[in-house]
Order: structure tokens, then sequence, then C-alpha cells
């Protein structure tokens, strides 16, 4: 076991990390640990746009953006956070634009801006083009850009580390209103390294999580094989909660089968969706801004078309985007990646012939809460002194119950940024807290159990049964059968975990070992997943319950706070304690989300 | 090219085609993999295993199948499986490309389809290779915009002919295919290679920078750009289509041209 010291850690070299990483390193001493190699995160999958509201090709304002954002996720979002994500995304964008990135242009020479789902002119009367991009490979900019700008600032990486465990101590405290509590306080991380299967403890003033998402709990994703959701798995594990996880977005658009993402973009250049029938169906389910509707709307839309009978395709199971309309050169220019995976993967010609999609498992809009610092909470209110989380593993909540399109790529900017800074500034500082002792005994258990595991289950078994039934029972349309169903196969599926055998034993780049250890996070996450959904009764954004089809504001306009907690039980499962977070409201009042 | 399009009919009728074309096939493939693990063995040996693969599957699909069902220590790197992460680079059939981007069907499944490491980057273990010198390269080159003069408070403008006269070079995934198909580079690994030109030229003919002086004169070095004979394997291994050759090309150009 090696120790390092450092005064940030920063744990994920996606967009968060790295623009963390940027401010943390001129002020810092920085370390940037990620299970890839910094450009291979999926933030480079990201395709459409982020949205600021520049105001460069038509009248538009924060404010709007803000509404926008709050309606968007069907008033769960905490509307202070909403107000800083659109205030501070037309200096994001700059930022970046000054970084190099190369946004698309306007006859004028300015950043040009597109539609995209869910974002209007004047609180809802029109589509209104805030989204800046380039082509449909903005992501992918945003990834190099960054990563270009952590080679010009020497930002000091540890490749394929994977971070297996979060340090904190915690000491004896009094709230204000005289009851003791355990004061949590970060202290460094316990991680693995893949070339030589060492463990590497990293001793920190502050750290920084930036691990993503967890779409892997799904068989049908448009996230990559190594979203696990291993950040808020390692900190759920060590008593921090997991806020809003029942609500998981299903982007509309997946390639059908596969699940590949195909840009809102598309959409927003113009296509449009239709069923069997040739139908443009989205008129029926959002008269005014039909195909661009928010996300969990079209793809409950689409999955209803499906389920009454007018899918596509011989099974009947998908629907169509159809792009024949759109001028081949508009759509090269705009759209050439996502084209081009219809026609690598499907065989599809795009200029000619419509697109088999379906709803496709895409970001999780719950995860580690913090507030708008990018500080960690551990209950309510509490902040764990140095500890900092941005991105996906993060609910600050801008995304409430249903994240807006582009919002994403602009939250891992902007409390990317935040959270860097913070670290950086609290490191100045703070002082180290001392390591436990044997700091990294749990994590050396944990590997070793796995390596020497003899049992006959096979992970990627598992694994795909726990898929399926996520697929079958968690996705957009969900009962409490369908959900009881889900927990029932997960508790199965955990006793089956007991029981693995892996056969790679040798320490040079044992990714059947790490695989183990990540299925360990996805079954920890689509339980707790699967209890938030059971528990919230209604149906609202990402999370709809047929048994309960309308939003409940009166029982249900909080958030779900869920703990690991070994002498609490919620909904039947031993372990997990529920709580709820009030919601943070400012100027809106909720109101019925009609488009 | 329109800004945008007129409002299309609600109602379309949809071409026949559109039904699909009914049950996917299955079909037999061979898989021959090059296995080499340093704490077994300092030799590397073939694998061949025997797979039942279906229509759209990919050769990452087949590398998953092995380790998910047949021999979990097969090892290689992937992460977002359609092509724009670039950790899935390898020799498919003696070609440089990515695993996740190449269909199956697309290759001859009558012979056993071969897989090996990427070339001219040390083995780690099976089809890993140490990136780091190919890394190295590309920081060398000094990957980022260096803007002199005063930051404008908002954008810098750039002309939508300008922003395209670099577009081809700035969708590098480095994934490293190019420089490892280069054979100039597998027999002086001291050389640049195909990528970090690519992404040197990114910057090069970006009309905000001011660096391109002193990336030209980088690769005016002797393992510069003047090492690069035309050979083309690196455009034809890019899986994101970059003309990678041409803009080798423009690189020497321009430092030909270059005022001294």
């Amino acid at each position: 076991m090696q120790v390092h010291k450092y005064d940030v850690v920063i744990v994920g070299a996606g967009g968060a990390g790295m623009r963390a990483a940027i401010e943390s390193g001129q002020r810092a001493r920085t370390a940037v640990l990620t299970k890839l190699y910094p450009t291979r995160s999926h933030t480079g999958a990201a395709q459409g746009g982020m949205c600021a509201a520049l105001a460069n090709v038509e009248e538009d304002n924060w404010e709007w953006h803000t509404f926008d954002t709050v309606k968007g996720g069907d008033y769960l979002v905490d509307q202070d956070a909403a107000e800083v994500m659109a205030k501070e995304a037309i200096d994001a964008v700059l930022d970046l634009e000054k970084m190099g990135l190369p946004f698309n242009r306007t006859p004028e020479g300015r950043i040009d801006q597109r539609r995209f789902g869910g974002h209007t002119r004047d609180h809802g009367k029109a589509p209104v083009r805030r989204a800046c991009y380039a082509a449909d490979r903005t992501g992918h900019m945003i990834l190099q850009t960054l990563y270009q700008n952590c080679v010009k600032h020497n930002v000091e990486f540890y490749n394929e580390y994977y971070v297996l465990d979060l340090l904190m101590v915690e000491e004896d405290a009094v709230r204000e209103d005289g009851t003791p509590f355990k004061q949590k306080r970060a202290a460094g991380v316990v991680s693995y390294d893949l070339a030589s299967g060492e463990i590497h403890v990293f001793q920190a003033k502050a750290i920084v999580f930036a691990t993503g998402g967890a779409g892997k709990v799904f068989k049908t994703t448009s996230n990559a094989h190594t979203l696990t959701g291993d950040g808020m798995g390692i900190a759920f594990r060590r008593g921090i909660p997991l806020e809003d996880m029942e609500f998981i977005q299903f982007h509309p658009t997946g390639l059908a089968g596969l699940g590949i993402l195909l840009s809102e973009a598309a959409r927003g250049e113009g296509a449009i969706l239709r069923n069997s029938e040739g139908e443009r169906f989205m008129e029926r389910y959002a008269p005014t801004i039909k195909d661009l509707a928010p996300r969990d709307i079209v793809a409950r839309s689409m999955a209803n078309e499906v389920r009454e009978g007018r899918g596509a395709g011989p099974n009947k199971d998908y629907v169509l985007l159809d792009l024949t309309h759109l001028e081949p050169a508009h759509i090269d220019a705009k759209l050439p990646d996502i084209t081009e995976f219809a026609r690598t993967y499907l065989g599809v010609e795009p200029y000619t012939e419509p697109v088999p999609v379906y709803p496709t498992a895409h970001y999780v809009m719950g995860g580690v809460p913090t507030n708008i610092k990018g500080e960690v909470l551990q209950d309510n209110e509490t902040v764990v002194p140095g500890l900092y989380a941005a991105g996906e593993v993060a609910c600050v909540s801008v995304h409430g119950s249903n994240r807006l399109g582009t919002n994403s790529l602009l939250d891992i900017n902007v409390f990317g940024k935040r959270s860097g800074i913070a670290a950086a500034e609290y490191a100045k500082t703070a002082e180290f807290v001392e390591l436990p002792e044997n700091p990294a005994a749990e994590t050396e258990a944990l590997l070793s159990a796995v390596r020497n595991s003899a049992g006959n289950e096979r992970i990627a078994s598992i694994r795909a049964d726990l898929q399926e039934t996520m697929d079958a029972n968690m996705q957009v349309f969900r009962t409490k059968d369908s959900i009881a169903k889900a927990l029932a196969d997960i508790a199965a599926l955990r006793e089956r975990y007991r029981n693995i055998g892996i056969q790679d034993k040798g320490k040079r780049f044992n990714l059947d070992l790490l695989e183990a250890v990540e299925l360990g996070f996805l079954l920890d996450l689509a339980e707790v997943m699967t209890v938030a959904a059971l528990h919230r009764k209604e149906s609202r954004g990402g999370h709809y319950r047929e048994d309960f089809p309308d939003r409940d504001d009166a029982n249900f306009m909080k958030h779900s706070m869920l703990y690991r907690d070994p002498a609490a039980e919620t909904e039947g499962v031993k372990g997990i304690r529920f709580g709820t977070k009030p919601v943070v409201f400012t100027r809106y009042e909720p109101m019925e989300r009609k488009y | 090219m329109t800004a945008s399009t007129a409002e299309p009919a609600s109602k379309v009728e949809l071409p026949a085609s559109v039904g699909g074309g009914g049950e996917i096939p299955t079909f037999d493939i061979t898989l021959r993999v090059r296995r080499y693990n340093p704490e077994v063995s300092e030799e590397s040996h073939w694998d061949e295993f025997k797979l039942t693969m279906y229509g759209t599957d990919r050769v990452l699909d087949a590398l998953h199948k092995v380790k998910w069902e047949h021999d979990g220590s097969l090892s290689f790197r992937r992460s977002c499986a359609h092509g724009v992460c670039g950790s899935d680079a390898m020799r498919i059939n003696g070609r440089n490309r990515l695993a996740c981007k190449t269909l199956l069907k697309d290759l001859d499944t009558s012979k056993p389809i071969t897989v090996e490491p990427i070339k001219g980057l040390p083995v780690e273990k099976d089809l890993i290779v140490d990136m780091e010198p190919f890394f190295q390269s590309y920081r060398e080159i000094m990957p980022f915009l260096v803007a002199k003069g005063h930051e404008p408070t908002k954008e810098r403008l750039q002309s939508p002919e300008d922003r395209e006269r670099f577009d081809d070079t700035t969708k590098c995934i480095l994934c490293a295919a190019c420089t490892s198909s280069c054979p100039v580079f597998w027999t002086d690994g001291q050389y640049f290679g195909p990528a970090a030109i690519v992404n040197a030229h990114r910057f090069i003919f970006d009309s905000r920078d001011d660096a391109g002086d002193m990336r030209l004169e980088i690769l005016n070095d002797k393992e510069g750009v003047w090492r690069c004979r035309t050979i083309f394997n690196c455009s034809e291994a890019c899986p994101r289509g970059i003309q990678v050759t041409k803009a080798i090309s423009e690189v020497k150009q321009a430092i030909l041209a270059r005022q001294f």
C-alpha cells in the first residue's frame, strides 16, 4: 500500500472532474484519479448542446432558462440552484470558448444556438434557440477542450486508478438546537491501480467526487459500460444519503434495440417522431411544442404508442425518427455523427429512411446531495467539511424529477467550476484530517473476497438479470407490482452475488475483479432506486406510476433522501432509512405541467 | 443550407421497407485472439473461441461474450461502445479499427477473425497497450489554444469559414488507431506520429490561435512531420474519417510557407 498526500483530490476525469481540476489545479496541489484515461469519459458522448441565454440569435434571458428548468423538472427543482445554473451558464459557455472550444458560428461569427426540448421563449410560448453547440459532438468538444486545458495547466492525473472507498472520520458534535450528532469529515480515498493491482491511499484536505452516473443498472442504455455508479455507491456505503434516486431519465431516441443515443438535436433541427401509421403522434401529447416536449413526456408518449399497437417494425416495438424531409446538406452539417450511427449500427440511411428509435436509460437525476457550492450534505443541512460533488453523481438539485436536454453539460461546467474553486479555497486553510488506522483494510477485504471467490455464479449473468428486471419493471411505466417485482429480483440477485466466482486471479489489469466490484455498486443502487420508486406514490417527471398517475404536491413535493442504516427498514427492505428534504422555492409556484 | 425547414405533414405515407427485415439472423464465428500475460508467461500465444453471434453484433460484443461466458481473464479496454471514447482501438484482421464500430457481419465470417493489440506501443496484457508514449507526443505539440492580446468580454468572433478550416481535425478521439498503423512509428517510437500532428493541425489552422509558429517549430524537428512518408495507413485507420495524411501535408506546407 502506498500513501499519497494532496491538497485536493478529484475523483473522475469527465467534464465535471476536469472543469474542477482546471480551477483547483491553479490554486492548490491537485491530483485527478480516473478509472479510465481522461478523454474516455462519457461526457464525450453528449451530442446536442449546452444551453445558455446568450441571446445571440433571438431574444432570451436567464430567467426564462431558470423557469424552463424548474418546469421541466416538474417543480422538484431547487429553484435557488436552477437560478445559479441559468445565470452562470452564460459565463460557462464563454469560458469554454476562451479555452478554445470550437463552437458552430453564426454568419456574424458569434456562437450559434439551436432549439432543444423544453427550452422556450417567455415561459413556454414557443421553442427558443438557446443551445450552443458544435455539430452533434458538443460533449466531445467539451471533453477535449477541458483535457487540453488540463494539459496546459499541468494537472496531475492518475489514470486507471479505481477509487473504491471514501475515508471519513466522525466526531461528536452538537446542533444549534442542542441535539448531539456525528459530524463526518473527509480524510481521503482508497484507490486500486489497474495496471499493478496495488492499493494507493490518497490523503487530501478536500475531495471532489465527479464520478458520473449509473446507467448500467438498465439493459437498454445510452451509457458507457463503465457507468456503474461507483461514486454514488461508495458515498452511500459510507453513510452519505442519496437524494431522488427514483428519477431516471429515459432519453426518447435511442437506436432501437441498441440504446445508442441519437441526440435531441435531431428534433431541434426539425426531425419528427412517427408511429407505424406515419402519424406525428406528439401532436396528441404536447400540442404546442410537439416533438420538442421534455424527454420524460416524449419517452412516455413513445412507449404508449407502442403499447397501443402503433409501434413500427416486425415486432411493432419501436417508433420512427423521420429526418427525410431535411436537406442532406443540413443533416451533414448539423447532425453528422448521429446519422453515421444509424448507418453503421442499423444499416439505415437517414436521408431517405426513418430511423427506428426507442427510449433508452440515459441519466440519473438524483445522486449525492450537495448545496450550491458543491459541498456534500450528510443530512438535510449538515455539510461534510472537505467533501464536494459535481455532475451526474451529485444532486444539487437542478434537474428535479426530469432533466432538460443540454442541462447536464451545463451542470458539469457550472458546478464543476464551483466545486473546484470551493475545494481549493477550503484546502488553503484546512488541515489534513488524520487517516484512520489501516485505511485500506475494508477495500483490501472486499477485493480479496472477490479475488478468492470460488462460487459458480458468473458476474455477467447476474448483471444481465439485474438489467433485464430493471428494464422490464422500472422503465417509463411503473406500478406497485412492477416495482415490487424488481425489488424481489434484486434481493435474489444479491443472494447469487454472494456466490460469485471470478476467473482472473492475477494482479495486472484485472478487469474481471473490477467488474465484480462494479456489480456490487449496481446492485446497491438498483435497490435504492427501487425503494425510492415504491415509496413515491405519485407521478412526476421521469417517475410515472400507473397506479398513481397524477402529481401529488400535497404529499410528495419533497426530495427523497435514502440512507444506509443497518437498524432501519423501508418498504420492507432492511438496511435502508427513508427521509425527505424540502424543495427550495424562490419565485415559481407549482403549476400544472403542460406543453 | 436552410436554417429552418417547412413544417411537414402531420401524417405521411411510410415506405414499405419501414417494416424492417424480420428476425435478425444468428451466425457462428471463430474469434482468434492474441493473448499475453507476463504474470503467466513472457510468450504471447493465440486463443480461439467459437461463438454464436447476432446480426447487429460488433467485434466488441464477441470479445464481451468471451470474457463474460468463457474466459474472464481476457483483458481489453472499452467504455462507450459506440465509437466516441477511443478506448478499444485494436488490430482486427490486420487492420486498425475500433472493436465497437466493426460489425461482425461486415467481416468474412467464413474464416477466423483475428484480434491483436495495436502495434508500436508496449503490450501490457492481451489487447491492452501502454498508451503513455502516445499521450506524451500529444502533450508535446501544445494541444491547447494560445491566444494573445486582451480577452474579449464576450466570445472571440470566428467566421463559419474560419471555423470550418480545422473542423476535420477536431474530430480526433485519441484512440491511437492512426499512430499505431504507421510503419514509421513502428520502427521509430520517437516519431510524433499522426495523432499528435492532427492535434497540432487543429490549433495551427484555428484563426483564434497565436502559437502556430511554435507548433510548426516543434514539428519541424527530425522526429516531426518530415518522417511521414505519405503511406496513407493513418487515413485508412481513422475511425472518425479524418483525412489524416492530408492534415499532415497541410502542416508540412505550413512549415515550408512560414516566414522566418
